[in-house]
């Protein structure tokens, strides 16, 4: 028994990280805010390098095969560098998604595709996903019809991978002329949020999952593992920074993280941050190792990490006083990347109605 | 990340299942420890001691069972005993704190002496830090020996001592060169609590029941080999039992347990007809606290993995306190409310066992608060975690410049 990372997955993180730093200065990411895409080729093309874009999909579709646990380790490291690629979507959900309700021959078509980074994946969800707004979507033959809000990784995405209520999941090309997407900055402008209007658009039908509400809750569940990691990530730098700041910012002759009030803030942000982690690394284990408790540790990770996240990004940018408010800093880009993986794939409130539900605590 | 059990260690648990099967019956009920163990408890605590289920890890020639260390079989064991709600083995001061502390610092003839007889339940043993001019300054102790005639003469008066009123030792803080600094002038004794010149008087608390006491030291002489470590070594000893007490404090299988309990109490009992888990507000306040305790849970195996390979934990270990206690109390709250009018009836009986269910919420509330203060209070811990753990500088003392000008 071992309750950690391993070897490998230490790597992985160590060398994404070195990679991040070198790549992602601060000018680099108001640039890439600026163009509001949430894509950024270079990075892009990196992540590839490194294995990462394929490391969900198995060996013989052109992947690495890996697990969950590797996913949340390189969400945590995305996270804190508040990296603008579309992970969640094209990395995480659609070969997850394509693996369950895809055909062999499908899978052997799509994902070596999205292994080798050259399709890039946005998803979006009719239902279940905890989104707010209006959404529908049909298939008439294999036409897709209908309007989803809430998509993630739409900005540079060559395909939309849609989980429909009927227990299929529909494959579209993204600049198909039946498709209409509208790409909205969000607050977090590492990664936009998009509507899609779909007026008979042509579809790849996938309905080969042998249970596809389950395969629909799994990939959701997955994405928000990997939300919470994400968040952790962010959460991690922003209280790293502020416990930087607080020892070299002085006043009244003193660094202001000697004063109880600032070292007791501090203290409990640690407090609520530390043991966030351990929950993270076993949520995301649960996910390939511990199918019956999968469910319950996703949306606690999700709801849990979320609360400490929104504390944590709060309570630092006060530390930094009034810098922390500013723009030079740029502290802002991970404020808002905590509050937007709060909302994605529900809120904490309906994470946590969600496992109640699962647990039984709530009358259907 | 691995945590499937090789066979060992799910033969063991079959093991520990059986056990518990076989003798569970014979258990005395958890949550006493407010009395001397009874005959029950320790019939009980032999049989442990026999199959290796307590003080697995001592060596045989202090009483234990003389295993190596390996936490995953003593996880195992506890979460075994704690799922079956059967007592896991007496839990006291001197158990948790003191034998740790001599097997990490005492003499071999200290550890021969009294581990033995302290595990068996049959010594028991409070703690002599606090005074109530120094509670969180724990340096500033001012009871004080000197030696005479091969003996430590000790005067002084503690205060919060726990279980003095029962019992047979106390381990003891106290001054023994007051020249060699706050801190480099300390002793750590071991004293018998028949001694002449102790006087216990109980204090009474919030509970309305008298948990703690305090202890008047006047002229008591005790022989001078009666020193853990060195004259001057006091507050590094001290120091080595309070890191045993913060991981006691904050115990993510407790959190569990609680948790369950306050599960249970949610499904059965209603408000306007309607079972209170299915409240709305309720609910979320429950889910919110599962949330939290998945988190401490996860958080301590990765400790409990840390310590398998011999790692530093650093800041990991220093917020279990802050962090298990503010949970235990907001778990004891949650439950106090749920319980609503029903809930306020408050009438102890001599023993906690003997309480209804209504007067254990009310008390346990409280003594969760105790729990916040006792053994560093929170705001000590925050400075342990600012400033051991995350290398923060220390608040200036009252002697430094910089504060003088403030």
């Amino acid at each position: 028994m071992e309750f950690g990372l391993s070897n490998e997955q230490q790597l992985l993180e160590s060398s994404l990280r070195r990679f991040l730093e070198g790549e992602l200065s601060i000018e680099r990411l108001r640039k890439v805010a600026g163009i509001g895409t949430g894509f950024d080729a270079a990075l892009w093309e990196g992540l590839v390098g490194q294995g990462i874009v394929g490391f969900l999909v198995p060996e013989h579709f052109g992947g690495t095969g890996l697990a969950l646990l590797d996913a949340a380790v390189v969400a945590e490291s995305l996270g804190y560098h508040v990296t603008p690629l579309p992970f969640l979507a094209s990395v995480v959900m659609a070969p997850l998604t394509l693996m369950s309700f895809g055909s062999e021959a499908q899978q052997a078509e799509w994902l070596p595709k999205i292994a080798s980074g050259e399709v890039k994946m946005s998803m979006a969800f009719v239902d279940g996903a905890g989104q707010t707004g209006c959404n529908s979507a049909w298939l008439k033959g294999n036409m897709l019809s209908g309007h989803l809000t809430g998509v993630l990784d739409a900005g540079a995405a060559s395909h939309v991978l849609v989980l429909l209520t009927d227990g299929r999941a529909a494959l579209v090309d993204a600049h198909d002329t039946g498709v209409t997407v509208d790409v909205h900055a969000s607050i977090d402008r590492t990664r936009p949020i998009s509507s899609y209007a779909f007026s008979g658009a042509k579809a790849i039908i996938l309905d080969a999952a042998a249970d596809a509400h389950e395969a629909a809750t799994r990939v959701i569940d997955a994405g928000r593992l990997v939300l919470a990691a994400d968040t952790l990530g962010a959460a991690q730098f922003m209280f790293d920074r502020a416990l930087d700041y607080s020892k070299e910012r002085v006043q009244f002759d003193r660094a202001i993280g000697s004063f109880q009030a600032v070292k007791h803030t501090i203290a409990d942000l640690a407090t609520m941050l530390e043991p966030c982690r351990a929950l993270v690394w076993y949520a995301a284990y649960a996910q390939d190792a511990l199918p019956e408790e999968a469910r319950i540790m996703a949306l606690h990770a999700k709801a849990h990490v979320s609360e400490v996240g929104r504390e944590v990004a709060r309570l630092t940018t006060e530390l930094h006083g009034g810098m922390g408010f500013t723009d030079l800093l740029g502290l802002h880009y991970w404020f808002k990347r905590i509050a937007f993986d709060r909302q994605i794939l529900g809120a904490p409130e309906y994470c946590r109605r969600e496992a109640a539900k699962v647990q039984g605590w709530l009358v259907a | 990340m691995d945590l499937s059990y090789g066979p060992r260690y799910l033969a063991l648990r079959e093991e520990v299942r059986d056990f518990i099967k076989q003798y569970g019956d014979q258990s005395p009920r958890t949550g006493g420890g407010r009395k001397r163990p009874d005959k029950r408890a320790l019939d009980w605590q032999r049989l442990l001691l026999q199959r290796g289920y307590f003080a697995r890890t001592i060596p045989k020639e202090y009483g234990g069972f003389g295993l190596p260390l390996d936490v995953m079989e003593l996880a195992i064991i506890a979460d075994e005993f704690s799922t079956a709600g059967v007592s896991a083995g007496i839990m006291n001061q001197g158990i948790s704190m003191l034998v740790p502390t001599l097997l990490e610092v005492g003499s071999r003839e200290q550890c021969a002496k009294w581990i033995g007889p302290t595990i068996r339940g049959e010594v028991i043993w409070c703690q002599g830090y606090s005074e109530p001019g120094s509670g969180s300054d724990l340096a500033a102790v001012k009871t004080h020996a000197y030696v005479d005639d091969g003996r430590f003469v000790i005067n002084g008066q503690k205060i919060w001592t726990s279980s003095a009123h029962f019992a047979d030792m106390m381990f003891l803080l106290c001054r023994t060169d007051a020249d060699k600094g706050k801190h480099g002038g300390l002793s750590y004794l071991l004293i018998p609590m028949s001694a002449e010149g102790i006087e216990v008087r109980p204090l009474i608390t919030m509970t309305g029941r008298a948990e703690f006491n305090e202890t008047f030291l006047t002229n008591v002489r005790v022989p001078i080999d009666q020193i853990v470590m060195q004259r001057g070594d006091g507050w590094h000893v001290a120091n080595v039992t309070l890191k045993y007490e913060r991981l006691l404090l904050g115990d993510p299988n407790k959190l569990a347990h609680r948790l369950a309990r306050v599960i249970e109490l949610m499904r059965r009992t209603s408000l306007i007809g309607v079972p209170t888990i299915e409240i709305p507000e309720y609910r979320d306040r429950l889910l919110k606290l599962q949330g939290e305790v998945l988190a401490s849970k996860f958080h301590g195996l990765r400790l409990l993995s840390e310590q398998s390979r011999d790692e530093e934990s650093g800041v990991r270990r220093l917020i279990v306190k802050l962090n298990g206690t503010m949970i235990a109390y907001r778990l004891s709250s949650l439950a106090v409310d749920v319980l609503g009018a029903a809930g306020l009836s408050y009438e102890p009986k001599g023993e906690a066992l003997e309480d209804d269910e209504a007067t254990t919420w009310q008390i346990d509330n409280m003594y969760d608060i105790g729990l916040i203060i006792g053994g560093g209070s929170s705001n000590i811990q925050r400075n342990i975690i600012g400033e051991r753990g995350l290398g923060l500088p220390r608040e200036p003392t009252a002697n430094t410049k910089s504060a003088q000008k403030v």
